[in-house]
């Protein structure tokens, strides 16, 4: 059979295995491109630093409180394993971990009730969410103090109850209703955001399916809510889990949880190279922890 | 059938979660009353009422200090949320709709800014700047110090990672296929990015930004451990403060900021309805004529 | 692109790993013409000889809050706004920039921070600091004020012969109560806290501890009779289970350090471990025309001893500003300027000169400036070397 000439727009239209090739990795570098500036940043800007910080743990503490390098041991690593150690961060996780299912049991209900409202007011309700936390962290928890204080309104109330000192500040009780508190908004965002993108008639089907709505809550909305509630409770879990300002103001003589421990051991005592053991043994649990919760939950927020 | 009809089938649940929410809003602004009323009071202490005054707002408004702290979280604040709102957004993009290599090192690195413990971060960024000033130092024979600069740089770092997550999230919702689209429609990606893209993603780039803004503005561990002579910020100077002795001027000043930060938010709300009010009146006129 | 994160460990490391090798041999960290000058000043008199006044540019200090009369807080106090008469007399400006604690001062300079010009740590601190290095000597010649000090501060434990540090206001620790919720005749003793057959009778919760480990394991070595430098590491121990079971028993609230004297005067504590002049300002404030906050709160050194502490002014070996930091210096030992430093702060002055010019409220108040008898009592802390790091072991595992 004669070969026939290929006109131009015949060769242009044939997708060769060749211009596939090139046009995905054309793409790829595009993508690499779009992230590089991110990317340098944080190499440069964190990357960095953290191995320096990798490398600290590996050093010694002066008597004066500076950091030697050279000598390497792993001491600091093995006294992670000390009883206190394990104690303040089994404190820290059990906390957080209750801060986070308190979170998410008030918060789910709450962004529920916003994300169905109409277009307008939903949007405005949001925005009153946010505005507490557009005032200074610290004076917001300071606050608290008050509020939870000896003679502050709430144990006036507990009072009127016949509920007589009642100790409320400057316990586990306080730093976790701190924490929910500085952490509520993490959890109600993504909640909400997920909730809100729902394809309504979905419910709609699954209401007129099952005889139950809480069933068809169940079976439906709560898992194509998921990753709203993923993303929320790592949101809430991680900054709990390091937090430092909650116990330092309203935790009290035996409460100390890993944020202070390691800021414990960076200023007052000075044992850079323990602090960072620490924190980078902590750093790589959470990553890995993360890691997996993400797999498990879905992938995006 | 609406969400709304929906739900008022189920009159008693409709009531619960009202209830719920707004206990939930009470919770939310009872420290928040707290501050602003004691912002008034008329004695020293911070718990115990001795009347009205406005000393305070009038102490806050002389102090030098105070007022400088203010201007430096403002720049610091807006400068990093511009920068990371930027970079983040371009890294969001990058991650949800590219695949190339390295991917899977450049999540995780970005995960890490949020997962690190705010004084390891705090204690990291100083002695990376410490040695990277010897370096300089050495080179250039004069060392830089720790500024305003350091903490801004500090800033970014995690609100990249913030940004990312948000944007990344918006972006996830989209429907690729309006962006395919707009690619076919659009001979220049740029102009498909500028004309589709964008507009879709603004309220996570909105929201991001907003996060940014926000944990700029309240950080105090990494800024205390990475500020240098001169470059205080509030939260580091109300923590100086509550560290000597707390008075309501630190009242005073989070109830400004407040006031300040509603009337931004619901004039832009307003801003944004009178918009929409015209755009529709606009398309009216056109019905009619 | 694994490549470039190798190669990123590596400089990670060399940075790391060089950077700190040069910090060690000259005894400092910061850039290479602070080095070359710390490098002199550790041995001899320092860079650049200060004549008395003298000044070469703007000051920067770097001290506690609120420890200096400054602007609308003097004015309401009605003294003196140091900063402002020292930037008239001098021509200068005068940046104040503020630290917390004493271990974020050390943090930022042991870190290589520059830029400060006067300092202020406390007196262990002092030591710790010229340990390391990080001070520089301070010139007689431009301190002519020095005659004004009381001789009794002239040579501290902590740096013999005032080489690197002037005094600047010094304080007692000791106990603050509200003559309200204890009884009549209190044993004015550590006891209040440590005793519990005396701390039963309060409500759980209602005293607070200075969160420092030297102040508190200082107290509970005092209760025992032990020095609060001891260098015994049984007594030491000894100290920290007499904490830890007096934390078992609940009524220690927390540790504070900063707003122990608000928490006492607002009711939330009935006993609260600090700082003489942070309560005595506490009153003072609280103290109206009609209402004298000192006849329902005081505070007292408790009978078995306890801490004398001295706060300092001192010059980072990197000081730009050397000269100036000096006439700072100088003008604080002034006798009228030292005065209203305490009248502001309630603390004790070391300056002996300055004595005709303090309120005579403030000097003939016996918690402020106690007999003899009771100074005999108190120690200064002291820099222990490697016994430091045993103490705040020993503090953080009682708070377990």
């Amino acid at each position: 059979m004669a070969r026939r000439s290929r006109s131009a727009l015949e060769r242009a239209t044939v997708v060769t295995p060749d211009l596939e090739r090139s046009e995905t990795r054309a793409k790829s570098r595009r993508g690499f491109l779009l992230a590089l500036p991110g990317y340098a940043y944080l190499m440069i800007f964190f990357a960095v630093p953290m191995l320096i910080i990798f490398v600290y743990s590996f050093g010694t503490r002066s008597a004066t409180g500076r950091t030697i390098l050279g000598d390497w041991n792993l001491d600091s690593y093995r006294r992670l394993f000390d009883d206190f150690v394990l104690s303040v961060m089994w404190r820290s996780f059990w906390l957080a971990l209750v801060t986070t299912v308190i979170c998410l049991v008030i918060s789910y209900p709450f962004a529920y009730y916003i994300a169905t409202r109409g277009p307008r007011l939903r949007g405005l309700l949001m925005v009153l969410v946010m505005i507490p936390f557009w005032t200074n962290f610290l004076v917001r928890t300071y606050a608290w103090r008050l509020i939870l204080g000896r003679n502050g309104p709430l144990s006036a109330l507990l009072g009127f109850f016949g509920i007589e000192e009642a100790r409320l500040l400057f316990t586990n009780t306080a730093i976790l209703i701190g924490l929910v508190y500085g952490h509520l908004p993490f959890m109600v965002l993504p909640l909400y955001a997920s909730i809100e993108r729902l394809d309504w008639s979905l419910v709609e089907a699954a209401r007129d399916l099952y005889a139950s709505g809480w069933k068809a809550f169940r079976k439906v909305t709560l898992p194509l809510s998921m990753p709203g509630v993923v993303g929320g409770t790592i949101l809430t879990f991680i900054p709990s889990f390091g937090a430092y300002i909650e116990p330092e103001l309203l935790g009290g003589a035996q409460t100390m949880m890993l944020g202070s421990f390691i800021e414990n051991q960076y200023y007052a005592v000075s044992d850079w190279p323990f602090g960072s053991a620490l924190s980078f043994v902590i750093m790589v649990l959470m990553l890995v922890g993360t890691i997996v919760y993400f797999r498990k939950g879905g992938r995006t927020a | 059938m609406t969400v709304q009809s929906a739900l008022r089938r189920r009159g008693l649940l409709e009531r619960l979660l009202a209830t719920h929410s707004w206990l939930v809003y009470a919770f939310f602004y009872a420290p928040i009353a707290v501050l602003v009323v004691f912002s008034f009071n008329g004695g020293r202490q911070v718990s115990i009422w001795q009347g009205a005054s406005l000393r305070w707002y009038r102490q806050m408004l002389q102090d030098a200090a105070l007022l400088s702290a203010l201007r430096n979280s403002l720049i610091v604040a807006v400068v990093s949320t511009i920068v990371a709102t930027a970079l983040g957004t371009a890294t969001a993009l990058a991650m949800e709709r590219f695949r190339f290599r390295t991917q899977r090192v450049y999540e995780g690195l970005l995960y890490l800014p949020i997962i690190v413990p705010e004084v390891t971060l705090a204690a990291m960024m100083l002695v990376f700047f410490i040695q990277a000033f010897d370096y300089i130092g050495r080179i250039t024979g004069t060392p830089p110090n720790l500024s305003l600069t350091t903490i801004i740089l500090s800033h970014i770092c995690f609100n990249i990672s913030f940004v990312t997550v948000v944007v990344r999230a918006r972006l996830a919702g989209l429907d690729p296929s309006l962006e395919e689209a707009a690619a076919d429609l659009y001979a220049n990606r740029w102009k498909a990015f500028r004309r589709v893209t964008l507009p879709l993603i603004m309220p996570g780039v909105l929201g991001g930004g907003l996060l940014a803004l926000t944990m700029s503005l309240d950080d105090v561990v990494t800024t205390s451990f990475v500020s240098g002579p001169g470059s205080t910020t509030l939260p580091v100077y109300v923590f100086g403060l509550v560290k000597k002795g707390v008075t309501p001027v630190i009242n005073a000043v989070s109830a400004l900021m407040l006031l300040a930060s509603m009337t931004l938010v619901f004039s832009s709300l307003l801003v944004q309805r009178g918009g929409s009010a015209r755009k529709s009146k606009a398309r009216e006129k056109e019905r009619a004529s | 692109m694994r490549r470039l994160v190798l190669a990123l460990a590596v400089i990670g490391l060399l940075v790391t790993a060089c950077g700190d090798d040069a910090a060690e041999t000259t005894t400092t960290a910061g850039g290479t013409t602070a080095a070359s000058t710390t490098a002199a000043s550790t041995t001899s008199a320092g860079p650049k000889a200060c004549a008395a006044g003298e000044t070469d540019g703007n000051l920067v200090l770097y001290n506690w809050t609120q420890y200096i009369p400054t602007g609308p807080d003097a004015v309401e106090a009605e003294v003196t706004d140091l900063i402002a008469k020292f930037e008239e007399e001098y021509g200068v400006s005068v940046t104040q920039d503020f630290f917390t604690s004493n271990e974020e001062l050390r943090s930022k300079l042991q870190a290589g921070a520059t830029g400060y010009d006067v300092i202020v740590p406390s007196d262990y601190m002092v030591s710790m600091l010229i340990t390391d290095g990080l001070l520089m000597e301070l010139q007689p010649a431009a301190l002519p004020n020095v005659a004004n000090v009381d001789p009794e501060f002239m040579n501290p434990p902590f740096d013999p012969e005032h080489r690197y540090h002037m005094p600047y206001q010094w304080g007692t620790t000791g106990i603050g109560v509200a003559y309200a919720e204890v009884p009549e005749d209190f044993p004015t003793s550590w006891g209040l806290i440590f005793d519990p057959a005396i701390s039963e009778q309060f409500p759980r919760g209602t005293i607070t501890l200075l969160d420092d480990a030297r102040e508190v394991l200082g107290a509970a070595l005092r209760y025992l009779g032990y020095s609060i430098n001891s260098t015994s590491e049984a007594e030491i121990r000894e100290a920290g289970d007499l904490l830890k079971s007096t934390l078992e028993r609940g009524i220690i609230a927390t540790f504070d350090s900063d707003t122990f004297e608000n928490m006492l005067t607002s009711g939330e504590t009935i006993i609260a471990h600090g700082f003489s002049g942070d309560f005595f300002l506490e009153f003072d404030n609280l103290s109206t025309d009609d209402y004298d906050a000192w006849e329902d709160f005081g505070y007292f050194v408790p009978d078995e001893g306890g801490v004398l502490w001295v706060d300092t002014m001192a010059i980072p070996a990197n000081a730009p500003h050397p000269c100036t930091a000096h006439a700072f210096i100088n003008f604080i030992l002034d006798a009228e300027n030292g005065a209203e430093l305490t009248n502001y702060n309630w603390y004790g002055s070391p300056n002996a000169a300055a004595e005709e010019y303090i309120w005579p409220e403030i000097l003939e108040d016996p918690s402020i400036y106690p007999p003899e008898e009771v100074i005999a009592r108190l120690e200064f802390i002291a820099d222990l070397g490697d016994l430091n790091a045993l103490y705040e072991q020993v503090f953080t595992e009682a708070r377990g």
